[in-house]
């Protein structure tokens, strides 16, 4: 009988440690297909795009036997299959290659603008999660109600309007008009060089160093942008919100919860929003990934100097090289938000372990 | 009760919204630039390099000649003259091929290191030895990495002897000199941060003459010297205390990159910027209604063209050419489109250059099209497409076009396109029609009349891709006369025939001149003595104040 329960007991720990190697396996497997088509699509796009990229590195008005010269110092005469090759070894050798516009190695480039994306990005998610996780609760709670209406109208309106269009629409407010927010960048000319930062994510950085000034200048840049990715991501984080907590409020345990008398604050903040938690990290987690990668409009009205405005610079000088690091990293920074969130909900809910 | 709960948790969150919005709007009292730094908002865009050897961009040029001397410069008050910068005085031998410069004295590098001849041949050395875009510049003249030591070499500390091929216009060389490839470097200086290359058929030579490291460092010695160059970011420039003519006014220049016209309108107003350079025609509306604002323009040595590619068979018959010609409505497009930033030009040497022509003889004539074009066998006209890159005021000009050439019977469809593009297919010449702009290389009529009417070899291989190759047009009797007016050593007479070349060039040519740029800038009143100047690269910011 007790071998029996010994092996009953270990069993389902064995199967659990399987059933997780192979889902890791099966996300290995899809990050380096997803890896290798994300870099023969940018490069094969960028090839063949009507853009000579040798203008790029010579500019407008180089003459033509210079031209010439660079086209097959840069080897661009190969066939596309073999420039392809010499590429992916330059990669797999930890070489980017050189920014044509910035004349910097690519990888030093994206060092630089990386903690600017991710420092809005970050900002952006927390707004919209310490916003819209109240307006979700509060249009679940009050379900048909007037407040439940307007919170599904703000996310309708966050959904449907092209960011860029809001962004400059909202630069015309509060900038222009108002004056309530600073000039598109990141920093004011008068600190660019007074201010050493050390991480790169400006805020910390001024605060850390008791730079009140520089902190509150660099506040007054970043709201604006912030803000309004904080707005598309609330739009999406209220919405499922909203419903997961719908589901969570029409479970057996929330009855039990008020029959046993307890507040309704405990109800809805302590037991429901606990449950709903778990795939609302999801949620969170992946739109923060949208926001890094999709910052690339908003950091462009703001000249925000992020991998956004860094990419976008970059294809529009026919810069394949930036364009491609780019690319790869902010491939990368989603790949490894998506397992970390995978991870996190495999962590927080029991229930989906063995699938 | 859970309402009121809910309720109260919501009232906490609008009122901590409320508190940040307050404590944004706290200092309203809006920073404005500092009173020693001059801030401009430019389309900055186009820099790749901060090496003069190797600079040939429109803004690098202005950037360059700010930080960077050259033996002569441009005579502001009258630019079909030249005056020395380094030099004090030159004199050209009696069979035209010997030019010797006598330098000022005691002038230094912004290093504090000494300028002298020695700097200025290794300076040529290095352009032509480099052989980057703008080289030609020099290599025309007969340089080659084997001779250049010999015919660009000092003879003294304060003497520079250059030694040309042929007896040309004194004219034709000077101006070239003023060309920003022509700038001195501070050999010393760039010595020490040369980096060693392994010579292959491409560079011969066993290091790279510091071009990896000038490409954002600076060894010159102009009113300003470079700072810091971050690419679609920023140019930082700082007063050079070692400048040896009027010592700057301000402290710093920054150029930030904006690209927007709109974008540069708001800053300017707002006061983030104190100048704005590339405002379109209803921004330069509001900023000069603008209290607090003002506005500068001067014509620029930029001209917009149409050309007609030869190797589409309607576009080659001479009769279509000059019936497109009178298709153009010069007149609306002169009220409208670019009202402001430029004016009606209708031959290929932009106003200001030795030898211009003031003519603009065509006007918009439908009839006198449509007899042109029956004549060429096409009475009920035909399709055509044209390349166009999505930027005012080319896009608004090729509308009108369209609608106009519509009214003969032409047909005419508009490809859009990023600049890169419509460019790479214009080199490649797959074109049929091309709205394009063309900024001489240097300050003479030889630019533009080269590139305009030479065409040696018309092959798709051909070497000499000039504007006539690429568009499949030969002219070998321009060609010939234009090479002609660089040997006449009268500058009067050499004027004289460049007349005559756009003389017959405005009645058979496939290009369609439109006009030619005037630059404009909404600048903050508090500002003195701030002038554009006639050409891209004599904007200079060293005489600018703040008051």
């Amino acid at each position: 009988m007790s071998t029996v329960e010994t092996t009953s007991e270990a069993r389902p720990r064995k199967g659990r440690a399987r059933a997780f190697a192979k889902a890791l396996g099966r996300f290995l497997f899809a990050a380096v297909t997803t890896y290798l088509g994300l870099l023969a699509v940018t490069f094969f796009i960028g090839r063949v795009v009507p853009i000579d990229p040798v203008l790029a590195i010579l500019g407008d008005r180089a003459p033509n036997h210079v031209v010439e010269r660079v086209r097959q110092e840069m080897g661009f005469n190969l066939p596309l299959y073999q420039q392809f090759f010499i590429y992916i070894k330059g990669i797999l050798s930890g070489d980017f290659g050189n920014s044509v516009l910035t004349t910097n190695p690519v990888m030093v480039d994206i060092r630089r603008v990386l903690p600017a994306t991710i420092e809005l990005a970050t900002l952006g998610t927390l707004i919209g999660a310490f916003v819209g996780v109240p307006l979700g609760v509060l249009a679940a709670v009050r379900r048909g109600s007037i407040a439940d209406q307007v919170v599904r109208v703000v996310g309708l309106v966050g959904y449907s309007v092209p960011i860029f269009w809001l962004a400059l629409i909202s630069l015309v407010i509060f900038y222009a008009q108002l004056r309530w927010v600073a000039f598109p960048g990141r920093i004011d000319i008068v600190f660019e060089y007074t201010f050493t930062p050390i991480t790169g994510l400006y805020l910390l950085d001024s605060a850390w160093q008791g730079q009140w000034d520089v902190f509150y200048d660099v506040f007054r840049h970043i709201i604006l942008p912030a803000s309004l990715l904080g707005y598309f991501s609330l739009a999406y984080i209220s919405r499922m919100t909203r419903s997961f907590m719908l589901n969570e409020l029409s479970q057996e345990y929330i009855v039990a919860a008020r029959a046993k008398g307890l507040s309704e604050t405990r109800v809805i903040w302590g037991h429901a929003l606990r449950n709903a938690a778990v795939p609302l990290v999801t949620v969170i987690a992946l739109s923060y990934a949208g926001l890094l990668e999709g910052s690339v409009l908003t950091e462009t009205v703001f000249s925000w100097p992020g991998i956004g405005l860094y990419i976008t610079n970059s294809l529009q000088n026919a810069d394949m090289n930036a364009v491609l690091g780019g690319t790869i990293v902010i491939g990368t920074v989603f790949i490894g938000i998506n397992l970390l969130s995978d991870l996190l909900y495999r962590t927080l809910d029991p229930r989906t372990r063995n699938r | 009760m859970m309402i009121t709960k809910l309720s109260r948790n919501f009232r906490m969150l609008s009122t901590g919204a409320a508190l940040s919005l307050l404590m944004m709007t706290a200092p309203s009292a809006f920073a404005e630039t500092p009173k020693d730094t001059l801030v401009e908002g430019f389309a900055i865009d186009d820099i790749i390099t901060m090496d003069p050897g190797e600079a040939f961009e429109l803004s690098t040029a202005e950037i360059t000649s700010n930080s960077y001397s050259l033996l002569v410069r441009l005579d502001m008050d009258d630019t079909s003259k030249v005056k020395g910068d380094l030099a004090d005085s030159w004199s050209v031998s009696d069979d035209g091929l010997t030019y010797t410069f006598k330098l000022k004295s005691g002038m230094k590098f912004a290093s504090g290191n000494p300028i002298t001849a020695e700097d200025v041949a290794w300076s040529f050395e290095r352009a032509v030895k480099l052989d980057k875009s703008p080289a030609f510049i020099l290599t025309q003249f007969g340089l080659t990495g084997d001779n250049v030591t010999e015919k660009a070499k000092a003879a003294d500390a304060g003497t520079f002897v250059f030694t040309v091929d042929k007896a040309y216009a004194p004219s034709f060389v000077l101006n070239c000199l003023t060309a920003t490839v022509a700038s001195v470097v501070d050999k010393k200086l760039v010595m020490d941060h040369v980096k060693a290359v392994t010579p292959d058929a491409e560079h011969k030579y066993d290091n790279d003459f510091g071009n990896e490291w000038l490409k954002t460092g600076y060894a010159g010695s102009g009113a300003f010297k470079l700072r810091e160059w971050r690419a679609n970011e920023v140019v930082v420039l700082e007063r050079n205390d070692n400048y040896y003519g009027d010592k700057a006014k301000l402290n710093r220049v920054i150029y930030r990159y904006m690209k927007e016209s709109s974008a540069q309108r708001l800053a300017l107003e707002a006061g983030d910027i104190d100048i704005a350079r590339n405002l379109e025609p209803g921004d330069i509306d509001a900023v000069s209604k603008n209290a607090d604002l003002a506005t500068t323009s001067a014509p620029k040595g930029t001209i917009y063209y149409v050309s007609l590619n030869n190797k589409n068979e309607n576009l080659k018959k001479p009769e279509v050419q000059e019936a497109f010609k009178y298709l153009v409505d010069y007149d609306a497009i002169g009220a409208t489109l670019i009202k402001g930033i430029g004016e009606i030009h209708q031959t290929f040497l932009p106003k200001g250059q030795l030898g211009a022509l003031d003519e603009n003889p065509y006007k918009l004539d439908v009839a006198k099209a449509k007899e042109l074009l029956a004549k060429a066998g096409v009475p009920d006209g035909f399709s055509i497409t044209m390349d166009v890159r999505n930027s005012q005021p080319v896009t608004g000009i090729a509308e009108s076009m369209q609608q106009t050439l519509a009214q003969a019977g032409v047909k005419m469809e508009i490809i859009p396109g990023d600049g890169k593009q419509t460019l790479t297919k214009y080199r490649a010449r797959t074109h049929d029609m091309y709205i394009g702009q063309w900024g001489s290389d240097y300050f003479d009529p030889n630019s533009n009349a080269d590139t305009f009417t030479g065409n040696p070899d018309n092959s798709d291989a051909g070497t000499v891709k000039t504007l006539a190759w690429r568009n499949t047009w030969e002219a070998p009797e321009l060609d010939k006369e234009a090479k002609a007016a660089l040997l006449e050593r009268d500058a009067a007479k050499r004027a004289a025939i460049y007349q005559d070349i756009q003389k017959k060039y405005l009645a058979n040519s496939p290009f369609v001149f439109i006009f030619q740029q005037t630059e404009v800038a909404g600048y903050r009143k508090n500002l003195k003595d701030f002038k554009l100047g006639p050409s891209f690269d004599t904007n200079f910011v060293g005489p600018i104040a703040k008051e």
